[in-house]
């Protein structure tokens, strides 16, 4: 960061479901950025991206509610010219939303993409913006147990990240990492199909805890709550032993002793 | 297409429910894949490859017209008769008729996806004509009276002790327990059935619009039997199926073979242009070529599905996808199954009659990075989930549609507003208490969440969200 003209800061983008359920992920997330030195802020405006109704076929509800997302972030980015601003997000799935999906969504509305354009440049992932903005892989964590990493899809296929995460985790000291097999396969969580055909999700989602439980870890640590908030609600029915972990938790951890 | 209306998840939870097909579809799945990857890999310019041919179809499929007409004209130039369907019922029509007109008892058929679409079979059993699938998997499946389950694999979902008590059953044969005596058996009775056929009945993978030739790929060598022993050969061709050059074979052969089967090419290639020449000492002495629409040049009129038409049918996205491996085949419905069939069954048969599988999906994308030719699933399945809910909104709901929409009005109301938004938080809060365990999941919540906590616990909403927290965090963090 010693080579930049502007200091950067950061506007979280804390998704519907890490706000609502999973508050703690989104406080690792500003204690990670806050210990690297960004300044971190958060709009109190924000609620949702839209994804739930975009994936549910319901696109004017979804174009209404990306709408406001759009403007909302658009207006922060451009509030402190003399700094390097990003969105972060600590959901590979919404922030595949904001930058893959809203140019489809927004595909016949030439004026929105230019928002979409702006806004989508300066969103990141929270992980893919530690390891590609800031170049940091370590960042001073401690935790101590076995891991094995989930590839979230949207993640993994529509942003293409897959090698940071893993560099990230194997950052942290006293970790031992361990991949699944099967570790980019969906473990059934895609939003509403959890619900609309849950059976089937559940099938998925029983391969995926086979895995993670063959693969020996005591922890399983993905970048996303949607697939998180399954394998946990599989684990904590069977009574299975095995933490669930956001990576930004992990790399919040700072061992026994604290800082 | 003649098929009933799809019901996904009904479909699919028969098929979690049958343990050894469950079996069988992670062994095949996984044989499949792992051998795709490999021979992908094989190949240093795949990529470019993939991007090549999608290229070549992008531009085929806009100009269908075009090359469909030089196509015609090239087949008719090499001897051969060139028929239109304009839906499944003109094609059987049109076929049965060929056959009828010429007093044909018996039938050979090579394994075609087109002909499952428009239901053949059933066509001809109806004009007393006698039909036998040649395939081995067809054949099983032709025996048991049942639907292919795989693009490639048709009869993935039988295990060996399963074909063994149908041949034991239908050709009355001992309990044979060797694949090599059971496939030795079809053998021997296939083999008389060639003989006897007075018409063979194919598909094509390819047909060459520049040289009127069409191509079938093959590991059996019974495509090659039913095309050439026959008097009469009938070839069933989607309109999609089109290349415009010979010289493009060369690419497309090799994707197909490497993405379906993980070979560098398939066993067998026949190169099949017009009836058997005035030199050729064998072939058939007619050669039909009957050119399927049945809703594809619907398909062409969207822009934003069009993509669908480019598929080759190689099968990658079955083996891929997560959920065809615990769903198998017969969910989908129609003749086409996995990802391919969740995007075009509903565009062939009328969204209405399938508008379950557009959401058959947990859209994790696996299938876009596999397809040979690229076609970007997710963004197809979304526009089709678009076009089911545009569909619904004029008809009658069934509760469930209800339910549904109602859910995301809601739900959009609670996210336009941050303070209402807020104000559902809190009451979501007070309300999920008497389903809260002592874990502090919940489980057992009313419908339409019991879908979720009938196997899963559901996590509750947190007493103080991250925006109520912000405050305190900011000022602990500076």
């Amino acid at each position: 960061m010693t080579n930049r003209t502007r200091p950067i800061k950061v506007y979280i983008f804390i998704t519907c479901l890490v706000d609502t359920f999973f508050p703690e992920v989104g406080e690792s997330m500003v204690k990670v950025l806050n210990d690297l030195g960004v300044e971190v802020d958060f709009i109190e405006e924000q609620t949702c991206c839209g994804q739930p109704a975009f994936n549910s076929g319901y696109q004017n509800d979804a174009r209404v509610v990306a709408q406001r997302f759009l403007s909302i972030f658009e207006k922060a980015l451009n509030n402190d010219p003399n700094k390097e601003t990003y969105i972060i997000c600590p959901s590979g799935s919404c922030t595949s939303m904001v930058k893959v999906f809203y140019e489809e969504l927004f595909k016949n509305s030439p004026k929105t993409l230019k928002k979409v354009a702006r806004v989508k440049e300066s969103t990141y992932e929270f992980s893919e913006f530690l390891v590609k903005v800031l170049n940091r892989v370590d960042v001073g964590a401690e935790y101590n147990g076995v891991i094995t990493y989930h590839d979230s899809c949207h993640l993994l296929r529509e942003l293409r990240v897959k090698g940071g995460p893993r560099e990230l985790i194997k950052s942290v000291r006293c970790v031992e990492f361990r991949e699944m097999e099967m570790h980019d396969a969906c473990c059934g969580f895609g939003g509403t199909f959890s619900i609309k055909f849950p059976n089937v999700s559940v099938s998925m989602l029983d391969e995926k805890i086979e895995c993670i439980v063959n693969s020996g870890a005591d922890t399983v640590v993905s970048a996303d709550m949607g697939c998180l908030m399954n394998i946990e609600g599989a684990l904590s029915r069977r009574k299975i032993p095995i933490k669930v972990m956001h990576l930004a938790q992990l790399l919040a951890s700072r061992g026994k002793n604290g800082i | 297409m003649g098929f009933e209306e799809v019901r996904f998840e009904k479909n699919s939870d028969k098929a979690i429910q049958n343990k050894p097909l469950q079996k069988a579809l992670v062994n095949v799945t996984d044989r499949f894949r792992t051998a795709r990857n490999k021979a992908s890999k094989e190949v240093s310019d795949w990529e470019e490859l993939r991007s090549a041919a999608r290229e070549i179809k992008k531009n085929t499929i806009a100009n269908l017209d075009k090359y469909l007409i030089m196509l015609e004209e090239k087949v008719i130039k090499a001897g051969g008769i060139v028929h239109w369907a304009k839906d499944a019922h003109e094609a059987s029509q049109i076929i049965v008729k060929i056959a009828n007109d010429r007093g044909v008892k018996l039938v050979v058929k090579s394994k075609s996806m087109a002909t499952e679409e428009i239901e053949l079979n059933s066509s001809f059993e109806d004009a007393g004509i006698k039909v036998v699938e040649t395939d081995l998997g067809e054949y099983i499946i032709q025996l048991a009276g049942e639907h292919p389950s795989h693009i490639i694999a048709p009869a993935i979902h039988k295990t060996k002790d399963d074909i063994s008590a149908l041949f034991s059953e239908k050709l009355g044969v001992p309990h044979y327990e060797k694949p090599e005596e059971l496939t030795k058996v079809a053998r021997e009775r296939l083999r008389s059935e060639f003989l006897n056929a007075d018409m063979g009945v194919s598909g094509a993978n390819f047909a060459v619009a520049e040289t009127g030739t069409i191509v079938i790929v093959e590991n059996e060598g019974n495509a090659r039997l039913t095309t050439t022993v026959p008097k009469i050969h009938v070839a069933l061709v989607g309109i999609e199926k089109l290349i415009p050059k010979y010289e493009d074979l060369s690419l497309f052969l090799s994707i197909l073979a490497r993405s379906a089967t993980g070979q560098k090419s398939s066993t067998y290639v026949s190169f099949i242009t017009g009836p058997k020449g005035p030199t050729d000492i064998d072939g058939p002495e007619e050669f039909h070529l009957v050119l399927l629409d049945n809703g594809r040049s619907g398909i062409l009129a969207s822009e934003e599905t069009r993509e669908s038409l480019y598929c080759i049918r190689c099968g990658a996205c079955l083996n891929i996808c997560p959920v065809y491996r615990h769903v198998g085949g017969h969910s989908y419905g129609g003749a086409y199954s996995g990802p391919i069939g969740a995007i075009i069954t509903p565009q062939l048969m009328g969204i209405d009659k399938a508008s379950e599988l557009p959401f058959a999906s947990s859209l994790c994308g696996a299938c876009h990075d596999v397809c040979p030719v690229k076609i970007d699933f997710p963004k197809v399945l979304l526009e089709l989930r678009k076009n089911v809910v545009e569909s619904k909104k004029l008809g009658i709901n069934s509760g469930k549609d209800l339910i549904e929409k109602l859910g995301i009005r809601f739900w959009r109301f609670t996210v336009e507003y941050e303070s209402i938004y807020k104000i559902t938080n809190k009451l979501s809060y007070y309300l999920q208490i008497p389903w809260k365990r002592s874990s502090g999941k919940l489980n057992a919540l009313p419908y339409p969440f019991s879908r979720w906590t009938d196997q899963r616990d559901f996590p509750s909403v947190a007493k103080k969200t991250f925006r109520e927290r912000w405050k305190e965090i900011k000022a602990e963090t500076g």
